[in-house]
């Protein structure tokens, strides 16, 4: 068990792209933490060069006080589960588990014993004889998991752990990866391109955007108070509306209505100035008549969420969505006003968070 | 009525479209589908079968290329085969087609072949194009050409390789014939087995390779648990190919005309001198029949190597 620190790190490939621009980043000991981006941001990068598939070009990676930039993969002591779980489809389940083991020189009968021991917590006992290819994906990347958890790393990196998995089964496994962090407590790095998969299960997480870390904090935090319109909109299942405004006075002008100024950003404010207004649909009020503050238009569009609906209101040719509880969602055509909640709507200038 | 009678009768068409699709595609019937094929397999039966049969029914006669016996051959059974097998020079020519494809084709193209694509698998740029323009340049040249150059190359008084080493006089080809025929085949032929393998190894998941070495494994031990597991059945038929190519190949005589003094007198070059050059061609259909025999066993044991794989 051991924390993960990374100075300064820089990754150009050959060719000039830059994929990681000098990156600090603090993971403490025992965290479970998200990297979540767009593809192409870096955030695999970040992570093979945690594990050193990748040679950093700059700064450096300390694995628990120790500085590991320069260590072969092999010599680092963390483990990783791969995207397809990597399991070799000549050895049994027992073998795969215990392949770890076997480089590292544990007698036959200890690396066994270790193998059906971990096998066992993760509800293999019966498949330890089956190859990988008799394995459902399930049942295959419990393997991986249990071939990491034999390792005893100081820390483990997954690398998209649910992305093989079909939809139902990612629940379960999101569910089941979160417990089994928690029980070992051993620091855990993952990646995923999923906003959602990073909220539900990471403790803490960091968005990135073309090699840079844009935002990091608990997924509550980042979920809530995102740092700047990227964040804001790469984050949540239904986008985060922003719309240009206007400061006017005490209140803003967004989308031709007038709406309040927003708790956090009250006394920042200067008349007159260009501003970014960003809700989220979940944070607005729908109501069939007016009221003070509101977004008003005519219902363009109506989506079932399920529980909710997902309603689109033309304001001024500005499209603001609202979600509304079911039993109370509105016809296309309806006039509808969205008053945005104030202690949970927010103010962006040139991009960032005020 | 229309709609009670029209489901069945899409059951029926989508059954027989069905059918027709597993069975003949085309939609030609069997008819013109065989005049499609039958010159194919004329030919075939014409330049292939029938001289295979032929030299099987020549291995039991005492035919020769001139003389009485080629006017009226006689039939003589299993003497010749008798007679091959009681012949050291057979056996002589059979130890050395074994050296020449354990030499020149299983260790010299397999090893050289899967290094040198090993070596090149992540590299771009010059030096792989350089380096597999140069092997495959080898074997794509015809092999009277590459024969002469060998001969050039190896020659005792004027040869490239004695002025490169600086000791003119010494005769390669006589003191090492069976060196220099695997020497020769192994740089003609890794070719095939850099560019099979080269495919191959772009077939192991990277992800299995990195696994490996996250575990801390080294380069042997990464070869051996995730590359040759995955590439097994490549090896297996680049070794059956070879094999059979090099067991039956002629150009060692191109170089050492099987000598000196039979020293490099391989199965293939043996069949040719004792058929065409003394004639006796029943005696060199028997031997040929063995050769036959020879690569029938040496194909089935790697095609069931193949598919033990299951």
């Amino acid at each position: 068990m051991a924390a993960i620190e990374l100075r300064g790190l820089t990754k150009v490939y050959p060719g000039g792209v830059k994929a990681l621009d000098s990156l600090d980043l603090d993971i403490p000991d025992g965290e479970f933490f998200a990297l979540l981006g767009p593809s192409g941001c870096g955030k695999t990068t970040l992570l093979r060069t945690i594990a050193g598939l990748e040679t950093a070009t700059g700064g450096a990676v300390v694995i628990g006080d120790r500085d590991v930039t320069g260590v072969q993969p092999g010599g680092r002591d963390v483990a990783m589960v791969f995207q397809d779980y990597a399991l070799f489809p000549h050895m049994d389940v027992t073998d795969n588990i215990a392949y770890p083991l076997r480089i590292k020189k544990v007698a036959k009968g200890a690396r066994r014993e270790k193998a059906e021991e971990v096998g066992a917590r993760l509800g293999l006992e019966r498949l330890m004889d089956r190859r990988p290819g008799q394995l459902s994906g399930g049942q295959q990347q419990r393997v991986a998991l249990a071939r990491v958890m034999a390792t005893q790393a100081q820390a483990f990196l997954f690398d998209e752990p649910l992305s093989n998995l079909d939809a139902r089964l990612r629940l379960e496994a999101r569910t089941f990866l979160k417990k089994l962090q928690r029980e070992l407590g051993v620091t855990t790095v993952f990646v995923t391109h999923d906003q959602a998969e990073a909220l539900a299960m990471a403790d803490r997480m960091a968005v990135m955007e073309a090699g840079h870390i844009r935002q990091i904090g608990t997924p509550a935090e980042v979920f809530q108070r995102p740092a700047n319109t990227f964040v804001a909109g790469f984050i949540g299942s239904t986008p985060m509306n922003l719309l240009d405004g206007a400061v006017r006075g005490d209140t803003l002008e967004v989308a031709g209505c007038k709406v309040s100024v927003p708790a956090s950003a009250e006394g920042r404010l200067t008349g007159g100035e260009k501003i970014v207004y960003g809700v989220r649909p979940e944070y607005m009020a729908y109501s069939a008549g007016p009221a003070e503050g509101a977004l008003s238009g005519k219902v363009a569009i109506v989506e079932n969420l399920g529980a909710s609906h997902l309603v689109t209101l033309d304001v001024n040719d500005v499209l603001v969505q609202a979600v509304v509880p079911e039993g109370s969602e509105p016809a296309v055509g309806d006039d509808g006003h969205a008053l945005p909640r104030r202690d949970r709507a927010l103010v962006y200038r040139d991009g960032e968070l005020v | 009525m229309a709609q009670a009678t029209s489901p069945p009768e899409v059951v029926k068409e989508d059954e027989r479209t069905r059918r027709g699709y597993s069975s003949d595609a085309a939609g030609l019937g069997n008819l013109r589908a065989g005049a499609f094929v039958a010159p194919a397999l004329l030919l075939i039966a014409a330049f292939l079968v029938f001289p295979a049969l032929w030299v099987l029914y020549l291995g039991l006669t005492n035919y020769r290329l001139t003389g009485a016996a080629a006017a009226e051959p006689q039939f003589v059974g299993l003497a010749n085969l008798l007679d091959a097998v009681s012949n050291p020079t057979f056996w002589n020519s059979t130890w050395l087609t074994l050296q020449f494809v354990l030499g020149s084709a299983v260790i010299g193209q397999v090893v050289l072949g899967f290094s040198i694509a090993w070596m090149l698998r992540d590299r771009a740029g010059p030096l792989k194009r350089l380096v597999e323009g140069l092997v495959i340049l080898a074997w794509i040249l015809p092999s009277a050409v590459v024969s002469f150059l060998w001969v050039a190359l190896l020659d005792r008084d004027g040869g490239t390789l004695n002025a490169l080493l600086g000791i003119p006089g010494f005769p390669w080809l006589l003191d090492h014939p069976m060196l220099s025929i695997i020497v020769f085949n192994t740089w003609r032929g890794t070719a095939f087995s850099m560019m099979l393998y080269g495919a191959a190894l772009g077939n192991v998941p990277p992800s299995h390779l990195e696994s490996a070495r996250l575990a801390g494994a080294s380069g042997w031990q990464q070869l051996r648990d995730v590359v040759f597991p995955h590439i097994r059945g490549h090896i297996l038929t680049n070794l059956l190919l070879i094999s059979l190519w090099t067991f039956n190949d002629f150009s060692p005589f191109l170089i050492t005309a099987g000598g000196p003094d039979g020293r490099s007198e391989v199965l293939a070059v043996h069949v040719y001198k004792v058929a065409l050059q003394s004639g006796e061609l029943g005696y060199g259909a028997a031997v040929s029949t063995i050769i036959l025999l020879i690569n029938l066993v040496v194909a089935v044991f790697y095609l069931r190597l193949l598919r033990s794989k299951k």
